[in-house]
């Protein structure tokens, strides 16, 4: 046979219409991924990138090294918060089909990924989070009626309506603020965590970017810089699998888990399950104490599936399966949490069914106050001469004199 | 008063700030243990050490974001982008983040950081270690762009650079590291010791960030150009005998506007020159400026003088580069216009 070079397109293995199939997600058993020291070489923990560390197992048992032994009163607030970001998601979703905001992202099936590593980081530890990262900023104390007013633009808007919603940010809550372009908050965290070496912290720095931001530039950058440099920062990897409609081979992880990334760079990679919040909990806890103690950076991939639309903007039953969620072999992260908690004899589905109704009050009271502060359609609106504020430090001639004059036609 | 050329004001610049404040910090390709291809660092990593003056990858959009992260925690890095020509993988960074990173957290987080990179022709240095992309730069809000022409204004406005809260890009036109360059490659180098802005005060001092400088008074016409055509303009100026008024813009953005208007609605005549191309270039925005301002006092159009709008090709640098002839030329054709 002639041998003939040939371009490879990746395909996803199901399309609109086919059976979902998620054969080419390599599973390992809960339990049966070993747990290193915190202090191991990375060549030594290479199989750490291509397993998957599970704890929580198939009938909602804790199991294996990785079990961090979180008290059940602890796993029932975890358990609070990702059904707080589940329903906060549903409702602003509702709201912006109302069209009473104009975009939204939710995070529905991660709900694991930002609750998780919230817990295992301290507060003074800095967040650069991604667009599907709500649940940190609700874990970090972020109250909901200013993460509703920034997404109404209003006059409580932390944002001051010069971001699109959910891009918000949180200075008291350590969690710096959203950019529209992905993964440029990948090198700031390296930045961020080499600043806090340099001034002898101990205070470390986590990112988040989805699978497809892999392929930025920003993402080696930061790989590079933090492997050089050994800065003591957590770089995570939620590969949902879907980037918009290209899967995750469209950025190259057909072959390698995203998690081998840094292996070449003598970055450990650690492959979890990212719906499941204890063996998420357990392996950033992991990476945190490493870094702590001088030990580097850690790239986390966490396995989970956007089981909602990318953004408000596209519809995924266009190109993928419409039940490929309900296939998906990880399952959702709050079912597992719940259930493990039933199994313990720490909840039940009457307490679950209340609390469900009691975080959606919560919600709706929220709602009714943040609109307090004015909508998209009746004020109080935002005065639009602050729009020339805070470009730089102080405000500059010609920007004031800009100022002057909108609003001079505005008032004629 | 010390002598200094513009290297060494701009390595005095960062030794008093990095005296001053332990939160400055110095990163780029080689300016650590080597002190800098043009040595501007030289001796700093020896002097702070090498947690303050770190040698970095080449990778100028880490360069750049790391940076940005470093400013977030509170220091005030000094990023070198070794030639102004090798920014751009480090362009999203410095217009969608460090540009943007104040308006859009509403002033909660800002990030400090000074990005110096040397710019411009004159080199031998081919169409990758010559550009002059301060327009691409003066475009983007929300940052600053400086060019000095001399190492008093390069030190008093480097300080004031690193200590603004604003992010700064501060371009160095490399031509004149060494001494002022008045357009002609043939004469012998002329150094900065014989130059009044070749004195530089050892210590700390402040030139501000947003003045442009009347670097010669004239009554004739006003020439507006910053960086290395500063000289230039001087010296073509001088050959055409015209009483030229020069201005060193200096602060590109933020630009102070009155003092080009005030001049110019003195003269009645403006030439702009810079070395850059000219289609779309910074030129283009100083001349709308200042037609706008003076227009019922202007005896003439407003001229300009700029780099042609190839490449900076290295066989006929001379040729691009717009040289006391071509500044000259233009000169004598506005004089005669009006």
């Amino acid at each position: 046979m002639a041998k003939k070079s040939r371009l490879h397109i990746p395909r996803p293995s199901a399309r609109p219409g086919d059976k979902p199939d998620f054969s080419y997600l390599d599973l390992s058993p809960a339990g049966s991924v070993d747990k290193p020291s915190r202090d191991s070489r990375t060549r030594d923990i290479e199989f750490l990138s291509s397993g998957l560390v599970r704890v929580l197992d198939d009938d909602h048992q804790a199991v294996g090294p990785w079990n961090p032994g979180i008290e059940p009163a602890q796993l029932q607030v975890a358990l609070r918060w990702m059904m707080l970001n589940r329903i906060f998601d549903k409702r602003m979703w509702q709201i912006q089909r109302q069209g009473r905001i104009s975009f939204y992202m939710e995070a529905l099936g991660e709900e694991a990924v930002s609750i998780a590593q919230g817990m295992a980081l301290r507060p003074g530890d800095m967040c650069f989070p991604s667009y599907r990262n709500q649940g940190l900023f609700l874990y970090r104390g972020v109250k909901l009626v200013d993460m509703m007013c920034q997404c109404l633009s209003n006059t409580r808007d932390m944002c001051k309506g010069r971001q699109l919603p959910i891009m918000y940010h949180s200075r008291a809550a350590n969690v710096f603020s959203i950019s529209g372009n992905l993964g440029t908050q990948y090198p700031h965290a390296v930045g961020w965590a080499m600043a806090s070496a340099i001034k002898g912290e101990d205070h470390i720095a986590a990112s988040w970017v989805g699978d497809g931001s892999t392929a930025e530039a920003d993402f080696h950058h930061a790989l590079t810089f933090a492997a050089v440099y050994q800065a003591p920062v957590i770089l995570n990897v939620v590969n949902n699998q879907w980037a918009i409609s290209t899967f995750q081979g469209f950025a190259g992880g057909e072959r390698r888990a995203f998690a081998a990334r840094g292996l070449g760079l003598g970055v450990p990679g650690i492959r979890v399950d990212g719906n499941d919040l204890l063996a998420i909990y357990a392996v950033t806890l992991w990476a945190a104490e490493r870094a702590r103690r001088g030990g580097g950076p850690t790239l986390i991939e966490l396995v989970t599936y956007r089981a909602g639309a990318h953004s408000t903007s596209d519809d995924p039953s266009k190109y993928r399966p419409k039940d490929e969620y309900k296939a998906f072999p990880l399952g959702d992260p709050i079912d597992r949490l719940k259930n493990h908690l039933i199994s313990m004899g720490h909840w039940s589905d009457a307490k679950h069914e209340q609390l469900q109704d009691e975080l959606t009050a919560e919600v709706q009271a929220a709602w009714k106050e943040a609109q307090k502060y004015g909508t998209m359609t009746e004020g109080p609106f935002l005065e639009s001469g602050t729009m020339f504020d805070d470009i730089y430090a102080d405000v500059p001639k010609h920007l004031e004199s800009q100022r002057r004059y909108m609003l001079e036609i505005e008032e004629s | 008063m010390a002598q200094m050329n513009m290297i060494e004001a701009i390595r005095s610049a960062l030794d008093v700030v990095m005296d001053k404040d332990p939160n400055v910090i110095v990163l780029g390709e080689d300016v650590g243990y080597f002190g800098g291809v043009f040595r501007c660092t030289d001796g700093l990593q020896r002097k702070y050490g090498e947690h303050r003056v770190i040698d970095a990858p080449i990778a100028e959009g880490g360069i750049i974001g790391a940076a940005i992260g470093m400013g977030i925690n509170g220091l005030r890095p000094v990023a070198e982008i070794q030639f102004a020509d090798y920014i751009y993988p480090g362009f999203d960074q410095i217009a969608s983040e460090l540009a943007r990173i104040r308006y859009r957290s509403a002033g909660e987080f800002f990030s400090p950081v000074t990005i110096r990179t040397p710019c411009g022709g004159g080199i031998r240095g081919g169409q990758t270690h010559s550009q002059s992309p301060e327009a691409i730069f003066a475009h983007v809000t929300g940052i600053r762009s400086v060019m000095p022409s001399n190492p008093y204004d390069a030190k008093g406005l480097l300080i004031s650079s690193i200590e603004s809260d604003d992010p700064v890009v501060f371009f160095e036109p490399k031509r004149i590291y060494n001494g002022p360059f008045d357009g002609d490659p043939d004469k012998p180098a002329v150094s900065w010791t014989s130059h009044p802005k070749g004195e530089v005060p050892e210590g700390y001092y402040k030139v501000p960030l947003d003045t442009c400088e009347i670097v010669k008074t004239g009554e004739e016409l006003t020439i507006v150009t910053y960086g290395t055509m500063v000289h230039v303009a001087e010296a073509a100026a001088a050959e055409v005998g015209v009483d030229a008024e020069i201005i060193d813009v200096r602060s590109l953005s933020p630009l102070d506007t009155e003092t080009l208007a005030d001049s110019v609605n003195r003269t009645g005549r403006c030439m702009v020159v810079h070395e850059a191309t000219r289609f779309a270039g910074y030129g283009a925005e100083l001349a709308a400026r200042i037609q706008k301002d003076c227009f019922y006092n202007l005896e003439a159009p407003i001229g300009r003088v700029a780099g042609w709008d190839t490449p900076y090709p290295h066989a006929f640098e001379w040729q691009y580069f717009p040289g006391k002839k071509r500044v000259a030329n233009g000169i004598r054709k506005m004089m005669e216009e009006g």
